[in-house]
């Protein structure tokens, strides 16, 4: 019986530059000798405020908690008056009615809802798929899908494009951010062939990491893969947005992210509907900030509502 | 929420109140101040703002007869019977009070030459520290350095510097001098004395004993009657092929050793498998870091057809966000050209550059009204024929060029007078090997560009000098063996 040639790949995975990560840890330190001061820095924390998706993603999540979240996306620190909302809170898929009901049909903070079989991505594809539509049935305006990592180091590229893709077409009209695990991933070759697959799967942000293992988003991954959204940008003229995650959890290093963001992709992206941060601990830290610009001094965070 | 697109740096000058600049400085001679003995001085200005910092020495035959005179009365009285441990000892301390005072050298550096304040803070002060620190290491391990040769020291160097890098310069040329044994004549360039007389105040500081090292300054006149001087040994010098060709031709038929390290009009080449990304910032760090002012600046670009349109529509994009301006601000990237001569220089080669039919690009930046300033440029369309791709500019412009093969690449890139440095940009290593060793250049980068390091030797092929600066090399041309 003469054996059936296999299908072509979906995805060409030889377009995918390679990364030299020498280069990529000097670029990135750049960033982080800019000085932002005054006003630059005054909007620059508003901005990195309205960036952030409040995030609770624990296996002790309770409704109650999740309210108190919704409220606090809306008042980060009524004490100073003209603050910004957060841009979405992020929970797991059974708590989204619950956030929906206490944000209200009409809030600009969005609700994103993990899927997939959140962290590990070990599940079937159907349910998968099942969990997604759920989700956004129960009101998740955004879906963070994370990919399956034990596909993509095993080389099985196409797998990972068709999930995607599939997790995609099952979002119907929410935004999907795709997770790729980067510190699971190895290189950053690999963090540039993940970025190129999930933007060309149909994603509409990618996103580093679940913040369920110790080494989650940094400046030169976050780097590695807006050169891929910029390049994709070069050639398509379609913008994708970027959600680093995890591990940042002070302003002095989410200024760097948005300086990152001006230098690289440009300052279109410099907008809650490109850029976000998937932080629990950084809006604290960006309020005693902005609190410290506006009266002087540093206030104690028990000021500071911990949610 | 104020318009992002308004997102820009605040002003974030370093404070210039944190350095001491004199108002006058005299010579440094015999581990003394000594007025110039024709009595004459000359100004020092900010080129960023062309305001006077301070007034130099001008010297003159007498002052340097009576550094020389110094220099050759330590070597013989004092330094070249040290034991090379307490030689090490006084090193080590210029080392440690460089650190101290990192901060003022920076301000200092960036008031008087025009570089960006983040590339004195970062490369130049803490480079020229730790050349201190390599070379005091090996004063008294030279026995080691050249196994089964005997060495002695030379007796008085004397030493001519370029305004690049002044207290760096200062710190390659006296570091392994002192290390080997010798006492040193040093002559700072004229528009950037200021970080050198800085230095003489540590050495006077640190106890190094009187007349082991003489700082006079002046200009050019002055730099010819130290390497011209009957007693002096050695010399070393960094600066313009064309001076250092005279140099060359005064000096031969006398047994001075000599060490030249000069221009040079480096090829940078992106083969079409690189990482295109990260060879676009080497790119840009490679011509436009120290406003070009680098003597191995990447100043020839050559790319691979295939991959050209991508390369130039990111070195644009990168080129956009380039900050020039106050060389203060710790966001400038790009600070004032050093002076205006140079500036006029820069200026006769890019209108020759558009009047020969190249292509000219520079991004929209305000520039500051008063000062020395001129954006970063790339010119596209050169032929290699042309005069911006043959000629050392000096500046922060940029000649590319377009390559199908790398036989022609390499071709290309070795057609010049030059050969001081080179980079290459390719994913494949064995690749990047088999090209470095058919480049004409004393140094070649593979894959990065303007990294320095004092374990490192640095130097020039063809007309781009001859002798090696930095690691074991450096220590040969400061020895007789």
């Amino acid at each position: 019986m003469k054996s059936k040639s296999p299908d072509p790949p979906r995805y060409d995975i030889s377009k995918s530059p390679p990364v030299d990560q020498v280069g990529v840890a000097e670029r990135a330190k750049r960033f982080t000798t800019r000085s932002i001061k005054n006003e630059c820095k005054r909007s620059g924390l508003q901005l990195v405020l309205n960036m952030i998706d409040l995030t609770t993603l624990e296996g002790a999540d309770t409704p109650n908690k999740v309210k108190q979240l919704c409220y606090k996306a809306n008042h980060l620190h009524d004490s100073i008056p003209g603050l910004p909302t957060t841009a979405a809170v992020c929970v797991y898929p059974t708590l989204v009615k619950t956030a929906r009901k206490a944000l209200g049909k009409s809030s600009p903070v969005k609700i994103a809802s993990v899927a997939t079989a959140f962290p590990s991505g070990q599940g079937y594809l159907d349910l998968k798929l099942e969990e997604t539509k759920r989700a956004v049935g129960d009101g998740a305006d955004e879906i963070d899908m994370v990919i399956s990592r034990g596909k993509f180091l095993s080389g099985d590229y196409d797998y990972v494009f068709d999930e995607i893709a599939a997790v995609k077409k099952a979002c119907g009209k929410a935004r999907l951010k795709v997770i790729l695990e980067t510190g699971e991933l190895g290189t950053l070759d690999n963090v540039r062939r993940a970025s190129d697959i999930a933007i060309h799967a149909g994603a509409d942000f990618i996103k580093t990491s679940t913040g369920k293992i110790s080494s989650a988003a940094t400046i030169p991954i976050t780097l590695v893969m807006l050169l891929a959204i910029r390049d994709h940008y070069y050639k398509t003229g379609q913008m994708i947005g970027m959600k680093p995650a995890g591990g940042i959890s002070n302003a002095k290093l989410a200024l760097h992210y948005l300086v990152m963001v001006k230098e690289t992709v440009g300052p279109e992206w410099l907008t809650n509907e490109w850029f976000r941060f998937g932080a629990s601990s950084l809006a604290n830290d960006v309020l005693m900030q902005i609190a410290k610009l506006e009266d002087g001094h540093y206030q104690a965070s028990r000021y500071f509502s911990k949610d | 929420m104020s318009d992002p697109n308004e997102w820009n740096y605040a002003p974030a000058p370093e404070a210039a109140k944190q350095a001491r600049i004199s108002d006058r400085y005299a010579h440094f001679i015999n581990g003394k101040w000594a007025d110039p003995k024709e009595g004459e001085y000359f100004q020092s200005t900010n080129p960023a703002t062309g305001e006077k910092l301070s007034e130099v020495a001008l010297g003159t035959k007498r002052d340097v007869n009576a550094a020389v005179k110094a220099a050759r009365n330590a070597y013989d009285n004092v330094w070249s019977g040290m034991s090379p441990r307490e030689r090490g000892k006084y090193i080590y301390r210029i080392a440690r009070l460089i650190q101290e005072r990192a901060r003022e050298f920076a301000i200092i550096e960036t008031l008087d030459g025009g570089k960006p304040i983040r590339e004195s803070r970062d490369i130049d002060v803490p480079l020229a520290a730790n050349h201190f620190f390599y070379y005091a290491g090996w004063a008294d391990k030279l026995d080691y350095a050249f196994p089964n040769r005997k060495v002695s020291s030379l007796g008085v160097a004397g030493q001519v510097i370029p305004w690049n890098f002044p207290l760096l310069m200062a710190a390659w040329k006296i570091a392994p001098a002192l290390a080997t044994g010798n006492t040193v004549v040093l002559k700072p360039a004229e528009t950037t004395s200021l970080t050198a007389m800085k230095l003489a105040e540590i050495i006077a500081d640190s106890g190094l004993p009187d007349g082991v090292v003489n700082i006079v300054t002046g200009m050019g006149e002055t730099g010819a009657l130290v390497v011209n001087h009957d007693d002096v040994n050695k010399v070393a010098f960094t600066g313009s092929t064309s001076v250092g060709k005279r140099i060359q031709k005064s000096i031969a038929g006398t047994d001075k050793k000599i060490t030249l390290e000069l221009g040079g009009k480096a090829a940078n080449i992106i083969l079409e498998d690189a990482a295109i990304d990260q060879a676009v910032e080497g790119i840009v760090n490679g011509i436009y870091f120290n406003q070009g002012h680098v003597c191995c600046a990447g100043s020839r670009l050559f790319v691979q057809e295939s991959v050209y349109d991508e390369v130039l529509w990111k070195l644009k994009r990168r080129m956009d966000t380039l900050i020039v301006g106050d060389p203060l601000d710790k966001n400038t990237d790009v600070g004032a050209i050093n002076s205006k001569e140079q500036l006029e220089t820069i200026q006769r080669y890019l209108k020759a550059g558009v009047d020969n039919g190249a292509e000219m690009y520079q991004p929209a930046c305000d520039l500051p009204a008063s000062g020395n300033w001129c954006p970063p440029t790339v010119f596209t369309n050169v032929a290699q024929s042309s005069i911006i791709a043959q000629e050392e500019i000096f500046g922060p412009v940029l000649a590319v060029q377009t390559f199908r093969t790398v036989p022609e690449a390499i071709e290309k890139a070795n057609n010049t007078p030059y050969g001081l440095s080179a980079g290459i940009w390719c994913d494949k290593g064995a690749r990047l090997f088999q090209i470095s060793n058919q480049l004409e250049a004393g140094v070649v980068w593979g894959n990065t560009y303007n990294q320095f390091d004092p374990t490192s030797p640095f130097g020039g092929y063809k007309e781009s000098g001859f002798g090696r600066e930095g690691g074991l090399h450096g220590l040969a041309a400061y020895l007789d063996m």
